[in-house]
């Protein structure tokens, strides 16, 4: 059942300025075929540089310094990720590793049609499709997302946020592949139509088999939709395990005080609120500076954010 | 005691010219009283008219019909009301990387609204003034506070800066537009706890703006469920998420996520295409 898709192996990415920011350090990961994987963390954690790694999308100043990604195909041997170069990683990209962007709304061409960006996928990637072929699949792909095939001629700004996702996702599914990466594809996006796009993607993944990697820092979304949870903090994968286990028994105190970071929307009315008793609780366990925008060229450790307030509200 | 009451508020925009013109009624009819030292929420999905609300609260923009006042006297257009009207009300914006200018150091976005006010005259009364709303936001020492710009500070402290400003001018009414979501989780909390306790210490009076209904539900002391302009439902914040009576608010909480029902999409999914098949 649980057959390895991709693995990356003490992977460790750098950014190459002045002061150099190890933004992924000696991360291991096991993605297992048709597995929903939430991987959670804050700004700056380096989920997004991680997820970066994988598909081999790194831009100078970021460099893989050391590690491995292997892809495990599903015909044929393995793949070193890291290795691939020219024609083999143009044919591997989006065949068999797709991605939606973060800011999926704003990643659409503005000035083609909906149809020619799907276009462009197929003619690149399968050039043995005729012109008929290829508007079939085009109609076939929205309508698997949902979007009404008419929209085939429709441009970016003519289209709502939650179709544009939807035609996002439409794109990554076009040549089958085995893993779609979804860098926090739905977090500009309200919580009604939010939840249409996570279900066509729960939908879509039953029917296809493909695994995914699901980035993002809303800590109760993952817990619905995940098989397995990695959490992620200062660029290092601190807890993995099922969702289950992660909400009912999590190990690490970066954890805890993620997951204490969210009220409950039916529970009981916690301690913290209002009064800031739990979350003062929470604050003393975390690493220092772990609130802060780590990413490369941010600002210096926030002190003032959690702990000074916390500690105001904790003797309130 | 004082009150910030809104009666049947209508606000509609223009839209197109010529024969194509129509009109767009962003708010329907919106009534609410906001008193001192309580905190009402206003929920809804983009576009529902929330942020509309907040705008012309804020006198940002003029109600097409309706009435805003304050401590029961009606709030009249003119410059002079208005800015006596702004010494009371203030507003909060969404997106602390926008809302303050990237040339300026701390102090000097609370130094002039304190100047423009009349708050302090005199340069140690306004550095006073200034390290004082500092420390009433948690940013201490608040000498190195004033001295940063913008880019120095993470989101949260960019937040507390823009909460600050809107106190100089002693305001005790603040229209929180989505004051968290651009924040990262684990900072949320803490800017929440802050609006929380000037609310409870301070008497300040809060409309917060969100469409996030758990913290609604937890920093709130009355939730108004917004739908196309409309309040659909309204009540203490507990009834109105724990026994929702109108259909949308029911379904605005069934798309919440929700930690405790962790793997309820993909068993409902499964469960949905297995009654497919069969």
């Amino acid at each position: 059942m649980t057959v390895p898709v991709l693995s990356a192996k003490g992977v460790s990415i750098e950014y190459r300025t002045t002061p150099v920011v190890r933004a992924v350090r000696d991360v291991s990961l096991t993605l297992h075929r048709g597995e929903i994987l939430g991987l959670a963390g804050e700004s700056g954690c380096g989920k997004t540089t991680f997820a970066y790694g994988l598909t081999r999308l790194l831009k100078s100043p970021a460099v893989l310094t050391s590690g491995e990604v292997l892809f495990h195909d599903r015909v044929g041997g393995d793949v070193d990720v890291a290795a691939l170069d020219g024609e083999a990683l143009r044919a591997f990209r989006w065949d068999k590793v797709s991605m939606v962007f973060q800011g999926a709304m704003n990643s659409l061409n503005p000035v083609i049609t909906v149809r020619a960006q799907i276009d462009d996928v197929l003619t690149t990637h399968r050039p043995g499709m005729s012109r008929a072929e290829r508007a079939g699949r085009a109609a076939e792909l929205l309508g698997l997302v949902g979007v009404d095939p008419a929209r085939l001629d429709s441009y970016a700004h003519q289209l709502s946020g939650g179709m544009r996702q939807r035609v996002m996702i439409a794109m990554a599914l076009a040549l089958n592949p085995q893993v779609m990466i979804m860098d926090e594809p739905t977090t500009a996006l309200d919580v009604v139509v939010q939840r249409g796009i996570l279900r066509e993607i729960m939908r879509l993944r039953e029917q296809f088999g493909f695994a995914v990697v699901f980035i993002t820092h809303d800590l109760p979304l993952l817990l619905e939709i995940s098989d397995r949870i990695a959490v992620m903090l200062e660029g290092e994968i601190v807890e993995l395990d099922t969702a289950e286990n992660i909400y009912e028994r999590p190990q690490h105190a970066y954890t805890r005080r993620l997951l204490e970071s969210f009220p409950s929307l039916v529970g009981e009315r916690g301690g913290f609120v209002r009064s800031g008793a739990a979350a003062g609780e929470s604050g003393t366990g975390h690493a220092p500076g772990s609130d802060a925008d780590a990413g490369p060229g941010a600002a210096p450790a926030d002190s003032a954010d959690s702990a000074a307030d916390t500690t105001i509200e904790g003797t309130a | 005691m004082g009150t910030l009451e809104v009666r049947n508020l209508v606000k509609e925009f223009r839209l197109g010219h010529g024969l194509r013109r129509s009109r767009l009624r962003a708010v329907d009819d919106v009534s609410f009283t906001l008193e001192a030292g309580k905190t009402v929420a206003l929920v809804g999905e983009s576009g529902s008219g929330k942020s509309t609300v907040a705008r012309t609260l804020a006198r940002l923009e003029t109600p097409t019909s309706g009435e805003i006042m304050l401590d029961g006297r009606s709030v009249s257009g003119s410059r002079s009301a208005l800015r006596a009207y702004r010494h009371d009300v203030q507003m909060v914006f969404q997106d602390p990387f926008a809302s303050l200018n990237p040339f300026h150091t701390v102090a000097h976005h609370l130094e002039r609204p304190l100047q423009l006010h009349g708050v302090a005259r005199g340069r140690d009364a306004v550095a006073e003034h200034t390290r004082a709303l500092l420390e009433r936001v948690s940013l201490t020492p608040a000498e190195v506070y004033a001295a940063k710009r913008p880019h120095e500070m993470s989101g949260g402290q960019r937040q507390r800066v823009a909460i600050a400003r809107a106190l100089a001018p002693g305001a005790r009414f603040l229209v929180a537009d989505e004051p968290v979501s651009m924040l990262d989780v684990s900072i949320r909390l803490g800017v929440l706890n802050l609006l929380a306790r000037l609310q409870r210490e301070e008497n300040l009076g809060v409309l917060y703006i969100t469409h996030d209904l758990a913290t609604a539900r937890h920093f709130s002391d009355e939730i108004l469920v917004m739908y196309r302009g409309e309040v659909v439902e309204r009540g203490p914040s507990d009834q109105v998420i724990l026994d929702p009576q109108h259909d949308y608010t029911k379904t605005l909480l069934a798309a919440a996520p929700d930690p405790a029902r962790h793997g309820r999409l993909r068993d409902e999914v499964r469960a949905e295409l297995a009654g497919e098949r069969a």
